[in-house]
């Protein structure tokens, strides 16, 4: 086995040992990146090849040097008998989200192309002070606006190691494919309305999406600031809870970072499930979207496939002693994507006004008349469509005569989408769970090109992410299976506020119980064959 | 809830939004809108109570989970050189932008 796939936890620990060094560390990753990710990133890509379609194309920017400097800072530290950071050498990577000082920090947007970050981001910071070792920035939609990560202006777009034909999810694609393919054991992305969840599910890898608050948000590129909760992506649970010690924690540079005190995720990680109450509700076992040609609002039931992993989870954490809460009712998580739709759009549209072409980023060449028409032309080149529709959503719902019918009739279902979870969770209530198993996803990876470009039925593939976003809970999504064309199956586990270490706990022994299963020894298909 | 965005509109909202669209962009993105708007809809179905709480984050904030404010004191960017030259046009310290719009006054 080479160093690049073995777990955070294994890799700290031999070079903690001085068994391996940080340098051998960071090698083994960049041969992985040489041998599957192809090129990466660009503005001017031209054709997609054939060979493009065979690789992954997770990095936009990879930071080679930065991370010899840094993995050499830990190598000598060891020598010298200091004790590094509880990351020491493990190398990771950022999503392009993250403000890093020194690197471009584009969004995967042509309007931030030439944009080099002044300051460091709070989470990206303490992966520092830990001593992890940044191998790059990562793909993703643009300002990660999207499901897939085909919307970034940086193409090719990543792909998904599993199956290349199909994408990585998004929108932390690129985070997930990297961690997949073994470029990084650990890699930092934001989930908005699920774009840590939905990736992690597609790429068989831990994703958490802390509660809102737990997380610094200082450094990140605005998306929806009452939704955006930066987190760890990893190949397993342990290493998942290891990042979250990390990052987590307040930060007098985010007045939204809670104060809530930061327990240690690792200590309880082999406690078990006995005697925890864990629910599944029919609300999360069937998808609504909008259908186009009927113009109505369609019910399917989701993957057979994931409905099976799902019962299958939670027949394995029964055995191992918590108790099946069935049918808990969630009735509003079916308005969770049309509040959504509203919501995110609403805060996108204030937070991407900043985008002018005045101190920083891309300013059109063309000669222009005045401040308007520069403003004007510099949007209408740097933004591409998903931005420019998601600004225009949110312009409308938000104006003075919508608003009481859109924004805050929307502001009113997220009262009710929290208190489904608030009943379900509930102390002296009726269900009084730990945690909720659902479905991460509708359905498995799905294929490049087969639903970009519909911006309705591409936002239906966060259905079961994103009321944890607008109740601002934790969630945790792993993989629990495979399906038949060799994809990852994605379950999702949802907990109380702040409470990350039972998720990661019921998790945990989730790996224990299947890690015996058939598909547990599976790997992507882009690992195959390699020297 | 059976509004849709027309054309007018449409155009309205793109010019204060500071945007310019090609003809065709402004038809594909004017579409996606109204069939997310059709989603939206959904909403209205939704009974709500005129004390329904409008929830502008989920968690609720609380003393004891709130960073108490910090003081009101003037910290400047170490190196303000650094900021100005990631501007697309910088003079004397300045950020440089075409002429603003403005009328004289008599």
């Amino acid at each position: 086995m080479e160093l690049c796939d073995l777990s955070a936890f294994e890799l700290a620990g031999l070079i903690r040992n001085r068994e391996v060094s940080a340098v051998e560390a960071l090698e083994s990753a960049l041969k992985r990146i040489e041998q599957v990710d192809g090129r990466s990133g660009s503005l001017e890509a031209g054709e997609i090849t054939p060979e493009d379609e065979k690789k992954v194309h997770a990095f936009i920017t990879r930071t080679e040097q930065i991370a010899r400097a840094e993995a050499e800072v830990v190598d000598r530290k060891l020598a010298e008998g200091v004790i590094p950071g509880p990351l020491a050498g493990v190398p990771y990577t950022a999503k392009d989200i993250f403000n890093v000082r020194g690197t471009l920090s584009t969004a995967g947007s042509k309007i931030l192309s030439n944009y080099e970050a002044p300051y460091t981001a709070t989470p990206v910071a303490r992966m520092q002070k830990a001593g992890a070792v940044i191998l790059g920035k990562v793909n993703l939609d643009e300002f990660t606006h999207g499901s897939s990560s085909e919307s970034s202006a940086y193409q090719p777009a990543p792909r998904n190691p599993w199956d290349p034909s199909t994408v990585p999810g998004g929108s932390s694609g690129g985070s997930t494919a990297a961690v997949a393919a073994g470029m990084g054991q650990l890699s930092l992305g934001t989930d908005t309305g699920g774009s840590i969840r939905q990736p992690s599910a597609f790429c068989g890898v831990v994703g958490l999406k802390p509660t809102y608050g737990r997380v610094s948000r200082y450094g990140l590129i605005a998306f929806g600031s009452s939704l955006d909760c930066p987190g760890p992506v990893a190949r397993n649970v342990r290493d998942a809870a290891m990042m979250l010690n990390v990052i987590a924690g307040p930060d007098p540079s985010d007045s939204t970072a809670v104060t809530v005190p930061v327990p240690d995720y690792t200590a309880e990680l082999e406690g078990g499930v006995k005697g925890m109450r864990i629910g599944l509700s029919p609300d999360f076992f069937k998808i609504q979207y909008f259908n186009h040609e009927s113009g109505e609002m369609d019910e399917e039931p989701i993957s057979a496939e994931i409905k099976q992993a799902v019962e299958q989870a939670a027949d394995r954490l029964s055995e191992m002693g918590a108790r099946i809460v069935e049918n808990v009712p969630m009735p509003h998580t079916k308005y969770g994507i049309p509040t959504y739709f509203v919501i995110s759009r609403v805060e996108v549209a204030s937070n991407l006004h900043r985008f002018d072409g005045v101190k920083y980023g891309y300013r059109t060449p063309l000669a222009i008349e005045d401040l308007d028409e520069m403003y004007r032309r510099t949007r209408a080149e740097g933004f591409g469509a998903q931005p420019k529709l998601r600004i225009l959503m949110g312009m409308y719902v938000s104006a003075a005569q919508y608003s009481a019918q859109y924004y805050q009739r929307a502001l009113k279902v997220r009262s009710l989408i929290r208190g489904d979870f608030e009943r379900a969770y509930d102390p002296d209530g009726e269900y009084r769970l730990d945690a909720l198993l659902t479905p991460a996803t509708p359905t498995p990876a799905f294929k490049f090109g087969d639903v970009y470009g519909d911006t309705v039925l591409m936002q239906y593939a966060d259905q079961f992410t994103v009321t944890a976003n607008h109740a601002g809970i934790p969630g945790l999504s792993m993989m629990g299976g495979l399906s038949k064309e060799r994809l990852p199956l994605g379950i999702q586990l949802l907990g109380r506020d702040y409470d990350e270490a039972a998720l990661l706990r019921i998790g945990r022994a989730f790996e224990v119980a299947t890690q015996d299963a058939p598909w547990r020894k599976e790997k992507p298909q882009v690992l195959a064959g390699l020297a | 809830m059976t509004d849709e965005i027309t054309r007018e509109l449409f155009d309205k909202l793109v010019d204060l939004a500071a945007l310019q669209l090609e003809e065709e962009e402004a038809e594909y993105i004017r579409r996606q809108l109204n069939s997310q708007l059709t989603a939206i809809h959904e909403l209205a179905a939704v009974p709500l109570d005129e004390d329904t709480p409008l929830a502008a984050h989920g968690v609720p904030y609380t003393l004891n989970t709130s960073a108490p404010a910090r003081q009101d004191e003037h910290n400047p960017f170490p190196r303000p050189e650094i900021i100005l030259s990631g501007a697309p046009e910088e003079e004397d310290r300045y950020f440089v932008t075409p002429e603003i719009p403005h009328e004289d006054l008599d």
